[in-house]
């Protein structure tokens, strides 16, 4: 496919993903710097109130402060998102090039693993690690790293194939360089762009299944504030306090648009 | 045929993967399986000693764990799932009954799907680059970044609670269809709206599809003839990896409309630790996507023998 059929990234796109994520990131690590408070203290006599300086986006049904519930949320969705994509990706880009280098059964093995994974739904194995992991907030960790590194590995073997089959690797081999260097000098920079898209586009999928989970009561506990169940425990309220209902769903649509934005602008 | 083969040793290693992972879960309950299994039987208000030890012998949960385990997969293969832990009924009958209505449900979704996304990406494709084509990216990106259940939230709060026109929850009727089958098209039609873009606009770019409007072929002839062939196999081939998202989509749907299908059972059975159940929908969803998929290839082999090896 050639760059002229493509329509041009919009020249506001950057600008506009790093807009959303900022903000979004800066309303996480600074919103309780700049109002203080606790995410877990109840009050009923502010059941469903309105906003108030102590609490900018007015409170849940249970009077618990939304401003704060809502840093707790964006922080914890984003964090066990970020771990398992780190985790997911260390382990497919060694597992990429371990295939691709060594070739043979270990190959064939971790391939036909890897696309036994890619038949199942991901949700259903995080669900699954769930039941099985002591510790919510691991299980998700360890059930979405599961799901994630089939991803970066099928990325990583397909390039390291390529590179390392290339002229140039071959020259350098010739040269007498080792494999370190190799990897470094010629693979790397071939598979950063990709791992950075893989990695934005996993972040959200893995905000998305927590948040998912957490809406259908079979992820994060009650009294955590996490997205999804923020959104399910304020649904009945949605005539009496619409815009406590909205908060979340904003704050879960800024967080996927801006990675989405992320993971679409480097694809073309 | 090599297809064919590496599908099969696909849907091996499905099996063996769901079998390890529902024997692990089997064996690491956190807390006394008896006893979770005995409350998920008999309610949590009626456990006592003697239920949960009824439960312990009836499913020899104690034992030495490699036996088990062979034994575990053995049963797998030969398709012997058991019984239901909560309802008592054999696997494969409930599976049965909540298959067709989850099947009814994905077909709905991805039937609206293609007839929403494809068409306005292939318009948007003939032109690249004009209003629409920008207006459609933007409007695809959008929707991409919401995710399904929340799709469905806003469904509900529009279509029910709002507009009152449809009802937020239910089966049996058409109309219930509407909702949660829209909540999984739009989705997939945004995905699937820029695969069609991106087919039409590169085949549109080719040399021969030039030389056929040059030769004095109208451009609905030069579209129907040489682009749609064309722009079908990329948008088959997303078809099938898109089954899984669809999947997932009928897991969150069916459990937020309370639809009788095997999403819903699937999230029940998990949450009542049914192992068994478990283990059945999981193999029925596994085997569902490597057969799907399997379709799949052979009908693009058909469609482009080019790529047939």
């Amino acid at each position: 496919m050639t760059a002229a059929v493509l329509p041009r990234a919009l020249p506001t796109g950057r600008i506009l993903v790093a807009a959303i994520l900022g903000l979004v990131a800066a309303f996480a690590l600074l919103g309780p710097v700049l109002v203080p408070g606790d995410p877990f203290a109840q009050s009923l006599m502010k059941s469903l109130a309105g906003p108030e300086p102590a609490a900018p986006f007015g409170y849940d049904h249970l009077g618990r402060s939304l401003w704060h519930r809502l840093v707790h949320a964006l922080r914890l969705s984003p964090l066990i998102a970020l771990a398992a994509v780190a985790t997911a990706a260390a382990a497919g880009l060694v597992l990429g090039v371990v295939a691709a280098l060594r070739g043979g059964w270990v190959e064939r093995l971790l391939v036909i693993l890897a696309d036994a994974l890619l038949a199942l739904p991901g949700l259903l194995m995080v669900l699954i690690v769930l039941a099985i992991m002591p510790g919510t907030a691991t299980g998700f960790w360890a059930g979405l790293s599961l799901v994630l590194w089939v991803e970066f590995f099928r990325l990583t073997r397909a390039t390291a194939r390529a590179t390392l089959a290339s002229p140039a690797v071959q020259a350098a081999r010739l040269l007498g360089f080792g494999w370190p260097y190799v990897l470094r000098t010629h693979l790397w920079p071939e598979i950063a762009p990709l791992m950075l898209t893989a990695a934005a586009f996993g972040t959200a999928t893995a905000i998305m299944g927590i948040a998912a989970l957490g809406f259908v009561s079979v992820g994060m506990r009650a009294p955590t504030p996490e997205l999804g169940l923020m959104m399910v425990e304020l649904l009945p309220y949605w005539r009496e306090a619409p815009m406590a209902l909205l908060t979340p769903v904003l704050a879960t649509f800024a967080l996927l648009l801006g990675l989405t934005l992320l993971a679409g602008g480097h694809r073309t | 045929m090599t297809i064919l083969v590496s599908r099969l040793v696909q849907a091996v290693v499905v099996a063996l993967l769901v079998g390890a992972a529902t024997f692990a879960m089997m064996r690491s309950l956190p807390g006394d399986a008896a006893w979770r299994i005995a409350a998920g039987r008999y309610g949590y208000d009626n456990v006592n000693v003697a239920a949960a030890e009824a439960v312990r012998a009836e499913l020899g949960l104690d034992g030495p764990w490699l036996g088990a385990f062979l034994q575990w997969m053995g049963d797998l293969f030969r398709l012997d799932f058991g019984v239901s832990l909560v309802s008592g009924q054999p696997v494969i009958a409930e599976i049965g009954h909540q298959l067709g209505a989850s099947l009814w449900l994905a077909l709905a979704a991805v039937g609206l799907s293609l007839v929403i996304g494809p068409p306005l990406g292939i318009l948007a494709g003939l032109r690249p680059g004009s209003l629409f084509d920008r207006v459609l990216l933007v409007v695809s990106t959008a929707l991409k970044a919401v995710p399904q259940f929340l799709m469905a939230l806003i469904l509900i709060l529009v279509l029910s609670v709002q507009l009152g026109w449809l009802p937020a929850a239910g089966y049996g009727q058409p109309r219930h269809f509407i909702l949660p089958a829209f909540a999984l098209a739009l989705g997939l039609a945004a995905v699937n709206a820029r695969i069609a873009r991106d087919a039409m606009a590169s085949v549109g770019a080719m040399p021969f599809y030039a030389f056929a409007q040059w030769k004095g072929l109208s451009r609905a002839q030069v579209l129907w003839r040489h682009g749609l062939r064309n722009v079908s196999v990329p948008l088959l081939t997303y078809l099938g990896l898109q089954f899984v998202l669809l999947v997932e989509g009928v897991v969150v749907i069916e459990s937020i409309v309370g639809w009788p299908g095997i999403g819903h059972a699937l999230v029940h059975a998990v949450f009542a630790r049914d192992v068994p159940m478990v283990q059945g929908t999981a193999l029925m969803l596994g085997l569902g996507f490597v057969l799907v998929n399997a379709l799949i290839d052979l009908l693009a082999a058909r469609i482009d023998p080019r790529g047939a090896r």
